[in-house]
C-alpha cells in the first residue's frame, strides 16, 4: 500500500526515516536542511517516532553523537549541508574506519565564500574522500526511496558502512512535488532489523577507534578501499531488491535516450531532469543526443561509466563545483582518470554549471550540446567551460 | 587486533580495527620504559598507602606482608610515589645498578 | 503545462498559496511542483513563489520565466514589482485590487488578460484580517481552472484545521465576485 501526496522532498525523507525506525536522529538544523530536522523532531514530539532526538550544538557533535550511538548498536541518522558538512569533516572519516552503518542526507549546498545558502555540489566534492557510500537523488521520490535503500545498505553485514545520500537544496529540499509514500509494513519487509557487525556491549567488551601504529595503519587502509569497493555488489544487489519490493527501479549510472546517441552529457542530481527536457526538445528536432545520470559516486561505477559509454566518441561532463586550480570539475577529472588506460575512449568536454544556486535553463544545456556537437565534426576539445559565466 | 606474535595481514584484522579482546593492554607491559626503580624502606613506611593512590599505572599495591611494593612488569619508574611519601622511605634505585 | 507566478509580501501567504495549488492538482492525480524563491524570507518584502501544473510527470527544474498566469496577493505590488514580466501571450494576471479594469491598464501598464477582484475586502468582511491567499485562489480558479474548487477546499481543510470554513467562504466570494476581462 501506498498513499500518492504533494511534499517536499525534505518531508519525503523525514518520513522515510520514521518509516525505517530510526533509534537517534542527531542534527543540527543548518539551511536548506532544515525541514527534515523540524519535521523529525515533531515527528518524535508527537510519539510518531520512537527515537531519542538529541538537539546537539553544532555539526561536529551531531556526527559525534552519531558514531556514539551507532557504536552501541542504534540505528543512526543525521542531515545536514554546505559549512555543516564542512564542519563534520574530521568525524566523517571515523564512521567508517569503525564500520559504524549511520545514514546521513546532505541538501547538496554551495559552501562559503562569499556566503551563499543556495545550491551546488560544493560540499559533497570537498567529502570525496571519507570513505562513505555516496549516492545522488534527482527527485523527492527518489530521495524517500534512496533514504529507506541507505539503512538497508548500510547495515548489510557485508558492508557495515556509513550511507550518503545526497539530493540537491531547495531545488529538491524546499519544492513540493507527488510522491508515493510507502506504509510501514511494506518498508519493515524490505529492512529488517538492525544487528550491528560491532557494538560496544558491557557484556562482551570491545575498544573501538584505537591507535593505528604505522605497523597497521597500511592494513586498516587497504581494508576500507576494499570495503567500500566491494560494497559495489551489495549496492547493486539491495537496489535490485528495492525494485522488486517498491516498483522502482535504480541503477549506480541511470541512462536516458542515450541507446542512439551520437554525444552525451553526464549529470548528477536533480538538474539531470531539466536535462531529459533539453534532451527531448533536441531530439525532437531530430539531434541524436542523449544522457547518462551517475546516481552512485562512491564506490564509483567504473564498469557501469563504460557499458553506458559504449564507443560514443564525445562525452560532455556537467560538473556542480569547481576544484580550484586543479582539473576544474572534480567529476569531469574522475570520468577522465577513469577512461586513461581504455583504448576505447570518449573526447570529454568540461562544464561547470549552477554554481551557488545559479539558475540552470534549457538554453544552457543547449550551449553544451553545441559544444559537443562541435567537438564531434572537428573532434577539439575546448577548454573546461563555466556555463552562464557573464564575460 | 588480535595479539599475535606475527604482525597481521589485512585479511587478518579485527572488524573495525577494533580491540575485541577485553583487558588486553595487561599484556602490554610497559616496564620495560624504566630506567630506575621504587625501593620501600619498610623500617619508616607507616603504610599509609600515599603512594598506592597516588600511581598512575596503579601497579603499586600492598602487598601480603602489609607493605605497598610496586608491580615491576608495569612500573614505569616516574617517581610520583616517591614525591608524594611522606615519611620520604621511597628512593629510587638505578637499573642498571 | 501551467506555470503559475505568485507574488506577495513576506507573511501574506504566497508560499502557502503555491503549495495549496500544486497539493490539491496532485490529489487529483496530477503532476505539480511548487517551490519559493530560494532564499532568506523577510516579513513584508515582495516576495516569490512559483507553481507548475500538468497531467504528465515535470521534470523542469528551472525557475519560472515565462508564466501562464501570475497571482498578486497585495494591491501595491504592481506598482513596485512588473508582475506581468515575461507573462505569455494569452496568459492572465490575476490581481487583488478594488481598481478598475481601466484603472489597472493605465495606472499599471498591463495588457495582458485580467482577473481582478477586491481580496482585501472579502478577507476583512469573512475571515476578520486581511490575509488574502485563500481568497486570490478563489479567483484563481475562475480565471485559469487547473484544479477543482473542492480540491482546494479539502487542502484548506488538512491545512488550516478549524480556520477552514471561513477561507472557503471567502474562497468561494471570490469566485463569485471575480471579474474577468480580456487582453486588450
Amino acid at each position: 500500500m501506498e498513499t500518492r501526496t504533494g511534499m517536499e522532498a525534505s518531508i519525503a525523507i523525514a518520513e522515510a526515516v520514521c518509516l525505517c525506525d530510526a533509534d537517534i536522529v542527531a542534527a543540527y538544523p543548518i539551511t536548506p536542511q532544515t525541514h527534515i530536522v523540524e519535521h523529525l523532531s515533531e515527528l518524535v514530539a508527537d510519539g510518531k517516532l520512537h527515537a531519542n532526538f538529541v538537539p546537539v550544538e553544532s555539526e561536529h557533535s551531531a556526527m559525534s553523537v552519531c558514531c556514539g550511538t551507532s557504536a552501541v548498536g542504534a540505528r543512526t541518522y543525521t542531515a545536514t549541508a554546505s559549512q555543516g558538512l564542512a564542519l563534520m569533516h574530521e568525524i566523517l572519516f571515523i564512521a567508517p574506519a569503525l564500520r559504524l552503518p549511520i545514514v546521513m542526507s546532505v541538501a547538496n549546498r554551495s559552501l562559503s565564500g562569499p556566503i551563499s545558502i543556495w545550491n551546488d555540489h560544493s560540499d559533497v566534492m570537498a567529502e570525496r574522500d571519507i570513505g562513505w557510500v555516496q549516492i545522488f537523488a534527482e527527485n523527492a521520490q527518489q530521495a524517500l526511496d534512496l533514504t529507506i535503500w541507505a539503512f538497508r545498505l548500510a547495515e548489510d553485514r557485508r558492508v557495515s558502512l556509513p550511507v550518503m545520500v545526497n539530493f540537491d537544496g531547495f531545488i529538491l529540499s524546499h519544492t513540493i512535488e507527488p510522491v508515493l509514500m510507502p506504509d510501514k509494513e511494506t518498508v519493515q519487509a524490505y529492512l529488517p532489523p538492525f544487528e550491528p557487525l560491532l557494538r560496544l556491549d558491557v557484556d562482551a567488551p570491545v575498544s573501538m577507534g584505537p591507535v593505528g601504529i604505522p605497523d597497521i595503519y597500511t592494513e586498516t587502509h587497504h581494508v576500507q578501499q576494499v570495503l567500500l569497493t566491494d560494497a559495489y555488489g551489495p549496492i547493486v544487489e539491495t537496489l535490485d531488491a528495492f525494485g522488486k519490493h517498491f516498483g522502482r527501479e535504480y541503477k549506480p549510472v541511470e541512462t536516458y535516450r542515450a541507446d542512439d546517441a551520437e554525444v552525451l552529457l553526464l549529470t548528477m542530481g536533480a538538474l539531470g531532469e531539466t536535462a531529459m527536457e533539453a534532451v527531448d526538445l533536441r531530439r525532437e528536432r531530430g539531434q541524436k543526443v542523449g544522457l547518462l545520470r551517475l546516481r552512485l559516486w562512491r564506490p564509483f561505477p567504473f564498469e557501469d561509466l563504460y557499458r553506458a559509454v559504449g564507443r560514443r566518441p564525445v562525452l560532455g561532463v556537467m560538473d556542480r563545483a569547481i576544484s580550484y586550480g586543479g582539473p576544474y570539475g572534480p567529476v569531469a577529472s574522475e570520468i577522465k582518470a577513469a577512461f586513461y588506460h581504455r583504448e576505447q575512449r570518449p573526447r570529454v568536454v568540461e562544464f561547470v554549471a549552477g554554481l551557488g544556486g545559479r539558475d540552470v535553463p534549457i538554453s544552457d544545456f543547449d550551449t553544451m550540446f553545441d559544444a559537443l556537437f562541435d567537438t564531434l565534426e572537428t573532434g577539439r576539445v575546448p577548454e573546461p567551460r563555466l556555463v552562464g559565466l557573464r564575460e | 587486533m588480535r595479539r599475535q606474535s606475527a604482525k597481521p595481514k589485512w585479511t587478518e584484522l579485527a572488524v573495525g580495527s577494533a580491540i575485541d579482546v577485553p583487558g588486553s593492554a595487561r599484556y602490554y607491559k610497559t616496564g620495560d620504559w624504566r630506567s630506575s626503580r621504587p625501593v620501600w624502606n619498610s623500617e619508616h613506611c607507616i603504610r599509609c598507602g600515599v603512594c598506592v593512590i597516588f600511581c598512575p599505572e596503579g601497579c603499586v599495591l600492598f602487598q601480603p606482608d602489609g607493605y605497598p611494593n610496586a608491580d615491576l612488569d608495569y612500573c614505569k619508574g616516574c617517581g610520583i610515589c616517591l614525591h608524594e611519601c611522606p615519611t620520604g622511605c621511597i628512593r629510587m634505585v638505578e637499573e642498571e645498578d | 503545462m501551467h506555470e503559475v507566478r505568485f507574488h506577495g509580501r513576506g507573511g501574506q501567504g504566497a508560499v502557502t498559496s503555491a503549495e495549496l495549488l500544486a497539493q490539491a492538482a496532485i490529489d487529483e492525480g496530477k503532476s505539480a511542483q511548487a517551490f519559493p524563491s530560494f532564499g532568506p524570507e523577510r516579513r513584508g518584502a515582495p516576495v516569490m513563489a512559483f507553481a507548475r501544473v500538468a497531467d504528465r510527470p515535470i521534470r523542469n527544474r528551472t525557475v519560472i520565466q515565462e508564466p501562464t498566469a501570475v497571482l498578486v496577493l497585495d494591491p501595491a505590488l504592481p506598482g513596485l514589482v512588473k508582475v506581468d514580466d515575461g507573462l505569455v501571450a494569452d496568459g492572465v494576471v490575476i490581481l487583488n485590487t478594488s481598481r478598475s479594469a481601466d484603472e489597472v491598464r493605465k495606472d499599471f501598464g498591463i495588457v495582458a488578460k485580467l482577473a481582478l477582484v477586491d481580496a482585501n475586502r472579502i478577507a476583512r468582511e469573512v475571515i476578520g484580517r486581511v490575509i488574502t491567499n485563500t481568497t486570490m485562489l478563489g479567483a484563481l480558479v475562475r480565471a485559469v481552472g487547473l484544479v477543482e474548487a473542492s480540491s482546494l477546499e479539502k487542502q484548506f481543510e488538512s491545512r488550516f484545521g478549524r480556520l477552514a470554513a471561513k477561507n472557503i467562504q471567502a474562497f468561494q466570494r471570490a469566485q463569485q465576485e471575480v471579474v474577468l476581462v480580456d487582453a486588450v
